[in-house]
């Protein structure tokens, strides 16, 4: 497989599509913005196409937004309290984005943008900054109290709070790599797998091809998953903006 | 043995890091199918948090790829 194949991970290159280059910083369009464009249209698209004729009854297309959307909602409310509401927008726009990048990369030939860490590192980003500054416009200062478990000694705390503040700033680290480690790993084994069929020819060669199936459909539940769980984190970190548990 | 042969070494072992996440999903599922055996009526809620924790526990394998794809390809 080394030498004369294609190497596993030549599928995350990223290639220029259109070469743009101003003031000599280089802003090409590139097959990861070409798929987040992707994504970020059809998202939208779905979403305009089946709230067009809203009735009592829905059809099938505004039942299914109308699906995505209450999931969402109650998942938010679940986790960071009905004042979180005004954060929705953020939640689904994270929820509708990875779900179609992770889901447009399943298709083949094509290109996961999720699984470049810097993708997968500006979301969580953009997440993290947000809980932040609405954290410290809601409660001011005493939002360092979260750093500080009610219940704990007092002659802990120093050590406690270095050691809290350090994880609080694993938060979007551990999100992204997350993403990113699974994408990743995932279209690897996919391409490592499918390396293994035509060298094994006509006799040996349904084996591998048999299990590609099934690591596809699993593939395709961890796209979906992930997608989840990233939403779901991002609930739970809103939860320390809207109302402080600790 | 040369510098160079143990990186890889080094990049090999941290395939042990799977070790852990292998741990973590047995016991996700063994403790999901005892409760399940014991209150069948909450299968489908158990389902839910099964997968949850089946996928954090993965991401922390997978954290091991990231350590070992570092050492590969950028030190």
């Amino acid at each position: 497989m080394a030498g004369t194949g294609h190497s596993p991970l030549e599928q995350f290159r990223i290639n220029k599509i259109i070469d743009i280059s101003v003031f000599g910083i280089d802003i090409s369009f590139t097959n990861s913005a070409l798929f987040m464009l992707l994504a970020a249209i059809l998202t939208i698209g779905f979403f305009t196409y089946s709230i067009r004729k809203s009735a009592v009854i829905p059809s099938k297309s505004q039942l299914s937004a109308e699906m995505i959307y209450h999931f969402l909602r109650n998942m938010l409310i679940e986790n960071a309290g009905k004042d979180a509401m005004k954060f929705f927008p953020l939640a689904f726009t994270l929820f509708m984005f990875t779900l179609s990048m992770n889901l447009l990369g399943m298709v083949p030939y094509s290109f996961t943008a999720t699984s470049h860490i810097i993708i997968t590192f500006l979301l969580a980003s953009i997440l993290f900054i947000t809980v932040v500054i609405a954290a410290f416009m809601k409660h001011g200062l005493k939002f360092l109290s979260i750093f500080m478990p009610s219940g704990s000694p007092l002659w802990l705390a120093p050590l406690l709070i270095i050691i809290e503040f350090f994880a609080y700033l694993m938060r979007p680290v551990s999100l992204s790599i997350r993403l990113a480690a699974n994408m990743t790993a995932g279209h690897t084994m996919l391409k490592v797998i499918a390396g293994f069929i035509l060298p094994l020819g006509f006799i040996g060669g349904w084996l591998p091809l048999l299990f590609l199936v099934i690591l596809t459909g699993f593939e395709i539940f961890v796209a979906i998953l992930q997608a989840y769980i990233f939403t779901m984190l991002a609930c739970v970190y809103l939860s320390d903006a809207v109302e402080l548990h600790h | 043995m040369e510098l160079e042969g143990l990186k890889y070494i080094g990049i090999g072992l941290t395939a042990l890091g799977f070790l852990g996440a292998a741990l973590g999903i047995g016991n996700i599922f063994s403790t999901a199918i005892s409760s399940i055996a014991r209150n069948p009526s909450t299968e489908s809620k158990i389902s839910k948090y099964v997968f949850i924790g089946a996928g954090f526990a993965e991401s922390m394998g997978l954290f091991a790829l990231v350590i070992a794809l570092i050492l590969l390809f950028v030190a």
